[in-house]
């Protein structure tokens, strides 16, 4: 990597982070916005990248197939038992790279902050990113900061994209289901949903569950090499594992046959779903995967996510099916069968 | 005991069934009618349908109170959210409900009224605790489970003086909506044939097992009280074959861990001090029924925002081809619709059983027995 000038400090007052708030300045592209970014972003994304101080960072990249893509993130609460949006922002774009088998390399973030958020809140949510770079063994590189004014925002929403480099061999993608492949999840479902909706205002329950939300990437690792004909993967978040399944049939014309049973779910999920009127497998996931394995190689998957920590209640829920009409079926541990749809609006919480 | 998981034991629905297969007559067809949408949902989410012998046919009835609110409450809920100053807090089965063109409660949100979701009426006192300065509008729905709560929140907010909150009051009764199904003939419609009901779960805690004893014998139905649990339905049909069987005509209990013959008296006696019979109401599918509802009384009137906010709401008209009328009476069903899955969807709801999670056309569309067979 190339060798950076130092650039000299921004003058004016240190950032107060403790009692602090965003205001309009920090977004206005001045003084105020440059000593934000010199005095909390580049001192705890801390890279030699970030510090070029030009108005892109410059890399060079060697040869191969390349990923890239984007992710927003706007959660209520902003922190939530197991993890918080910063921590969320990078593993979420980390993943999706992931799920192309990909090893992340790059990311970039932009803020948008709402007028009167507190510093404090920023630093808690930046540190938390930068912990989860260092943990996915990715590098933010670049950022932009942007502020709305007070009550036309919520807090801050993190916009992430990333960049990512498939191994050579690997070639994964959501049309590549096919029938007779096992379905396989790497461990219990729902459990980011329900802690995350234990924590809005208005319901707050009593729960030990924390949010599942990881960085995939190191197990999708391990699985590639062990498989490198792995045919799909994908991260059941928004719209749970029942509306990945449907992304899957439709994109690969096929049919899944689940099974109830196998699929792993908490009883504190279980419990909390029953009470809201919800369904687990339409909750939200933040560090799960489905994997599409052809039959052969699925005891051999299966060794490698169940020695990996991330992996370690991974199952095999059910199988690709020749079905031209893309159903997703379950068989329901009742015994009877039952089609999985796709989620349509929010799961809204029913009445009595 | 674990109450979830135990009654949905998947190794005793065999037993069940095959129970229930050597109960049947052969020479004879049995049509239930499940009250309640909560069992409609259970019977499809289980595949249920699946289990039972050709000649058992399940109907599903008007037991879904976002449901059976007439689109005129509905066009009355949005246009009160519209009002200056108004936080309109209501539970999230309604959003979606759409009124008179296609208007819901969801749209006026992103129209800029202050619509929001809550889970408990509670949820709504904190709120007009918290903004004194505007006034809190709570849309009341439910049978007899949900109108407790309401009741209890009202006197709350007497005692309490709260001044900016009040109730639009949609409160409605169940056995007299059994019994209308039963007396009337829809015109235009062969007569509904019923064999008997599932009673309802959570509606029966409340008000008792007894209740239901008059429509019973009036119109010799069998009533079997069934908790929402698949295990409970399909132990519930086996009690109504036995009864019909028999000969029998009673009201039967098969939920005797939450439900007795009286009911919870605390809970009757809240709502007999807030809430008095309103001589009429309109119900979706069902039409005008005497005596069916509940409108708030005298005393507390200074929390009825149909009082407090004098509106001028015309009648409300329906999509011309949807069925939901004649689905929550027992006269047909969700696939009979012409627009069933075709233009009414999840998606795009035309009328209200699609999109209540206790919907008839919910629970067969989000199940899709309608796909596999």
């Amino acid at each position: 990597m190339e060798a950076f000038k130092i650039v000299k400090k921004i003058p004016g007052p240190k950032l107060d982070v403790k009692h602090g708030i965003i205001d309009l300045s920090h977004g206005a592209g001045g003084r105020a916005t440059a000593r934000l970014v010199e005095q909390l972003f580049e001192v705890e994304f801390d890279n030699a990248l970030i510090k070029q101080h030009n108005d892109a960072a410059c890399f060079s990249l060697s040869s191969g197939r390349y990923v890239m893509t984007c992710d927003a993130h706007v959660i209520s609460p902003l922190f939530f038992p197991g993890g918080d949006i910063g921590c969320l922002s990078v593993y979420g774009t980390v993943n999706d790279l992931a799920m192309m088998g990909a090893k992340p390399l790059y990311l970039t973030a932009a803020f948008i902050l709402e007028e009167g958020f507190a510093f404090s809140d920023l630093k808690r949510i930046v540190q938390s990113m930068a912990k989860a770079a260092r943990r996915a063994q990715v590098v933010i590189v670049a950022g932009d900061t942007k502020v709305v004014e007070k009550g036309k925002g919520d807090g801050v929403f993190i916009t992430t994209t990333g960049v990512g480099i498939v191994p050579e061999g690997v070639d994964i993608s959501g049309d590549k289901a096919q029938t007779g492949d096992d379905v396989i999840v790497n461990g219990y479902i729902g459990d980011h949903g329900i802690a995350i909706m234990s924590h809005r205002e208005n319901i707050q329950f009593d729960t030990t569950l924390l949010s599942d939300t990881a960085p995939l990437n190191d197990l999708v690792a391990k699985m590639t090499e062990a498989v490198p004909k792995l045919h799909c993967l994908r991260d059941p978040t928004r719209g749970g594992l029942a509306t990945t399944l449907n992304e899957l049939a439709k994109q690969s014309n096929v049919g899944f046959m689940i099974d109830e049973n196998k699929i792993p779910v908490r009883e504190e999920v279980t419990s909390a779903c029953e009470l809201l009127g919800l369904d687990p497998l339409y909750v939200a996931n933040e560090g799960k995967l489905v994997a599409i394995c052809p039959s052969e190689f699925t005891e051999t998957l299966l060794t490698v996510m169940r020695n990996h920590p991330l992996g370690k209640e991974a199952a095999v829920i059910g199988k690709v099916i020749a079905d031209s009409k893309e159903f997703v079926q379950l068989k329901t541990k009742f015994g009877g069968m039952r089609i999985v749809d796709w989620l349509t609006g929010e799961q809204l919480p029913r009445i009595c | 005991m674990k109450y979830i998981s135990d009654f949905r034991e998947g190794s005793l629905a065999p037993v069940l069934a095959c129970a229930i297969a050597k109960e049947v007559d052969s020479n004879r067809h049995y049509r239930f009618m499940e009250f309640c949408g909560g069992h409609t949902h259970t019977i499809h989410r289980y595949g249920i349908p699946g289990l039972l012998p050709k000649n058992v046919e399940m109907v599903h009835g008007p037991g879904c109170p976002v449901c059976v609110l007439p689109i005129a409450r509905v066009d009355h809920a949005v246009a009160l959210s519209f009002q200056p100053n108004v936080i309109l807090c209501s539970y999230g089965d309604m959003l979606r409900v759409p009124g008179t063109n296609q208007e819901t409660l969801l749209k006026a949100k992103a129209r800029g009224a202050d619509v929001r979701m809550i889970y408990s009426v509670d949820d709504a006192l904190s709120i007009a605790q918290k903004h004194p300065d505007k006034e809190v509008v709570f849309f009341a729905i439910g049978f007899e489970t949900t109108t407790p709560p309401t009741a209890h929140a009202i006197i709350f907010a007497k005692e309490h003086g709260l001044k900016n909150f009040t109730v639009f009051c949609n409160h409605v009764l169940t056995p007299i909506a059994m019994e209308c199904i039963l007396r009337t003939q829809y015109p235009g419609e062969k007569p509904v044939v019923l064999d008997g009901f599932i009673g309802p779960a959570h509606v029966s805690i409340i008000i008792g097992s007894k209740s239901y004893e008059a429509v019973g014998e009036k119109y010799q139905k069998p009533i079997v009280i069934s908790g929402f649990e698949p295990l409970d339905v399909m132990h519930s049909i086996l009690m109504l074959i036995r009864q019909l069987n028999e000969g029998r005509c009673e009201v039967e209990n098969q939920y005797i861990r939450a439900v007795n013959s009286e009911g919870n008296i605390k809970s009757q006696q809240l709502m007999g001090e807030v809430f008095e019979l309103r001589t009429t109401f309109e119900w979706r599918g069902l039409g005008f029924i005497e005596n069916s509802a509940l409108k708030i009384k005298e005393k507390y009137k200074a929390f009825d925002a149909e009082y407090r906010f004098p509106l001028t709401v015309s009648s409300g008209q329906e999509h011309k081809a949807c069925d939901c009328g004649a689905i929550l009476r027992g006269a047909k069903k969700p696939t009979d619709c012409k627009l069933f899955a075709k233009v009414c969807t999840p998606e795009n709801p035309l009328g209200s059983c699609m999109v209540s999670s206790e919907g008839a056309c919910s629970a067969v569309y989000a199940y899709g027995p309608f796909l596999i067979e």
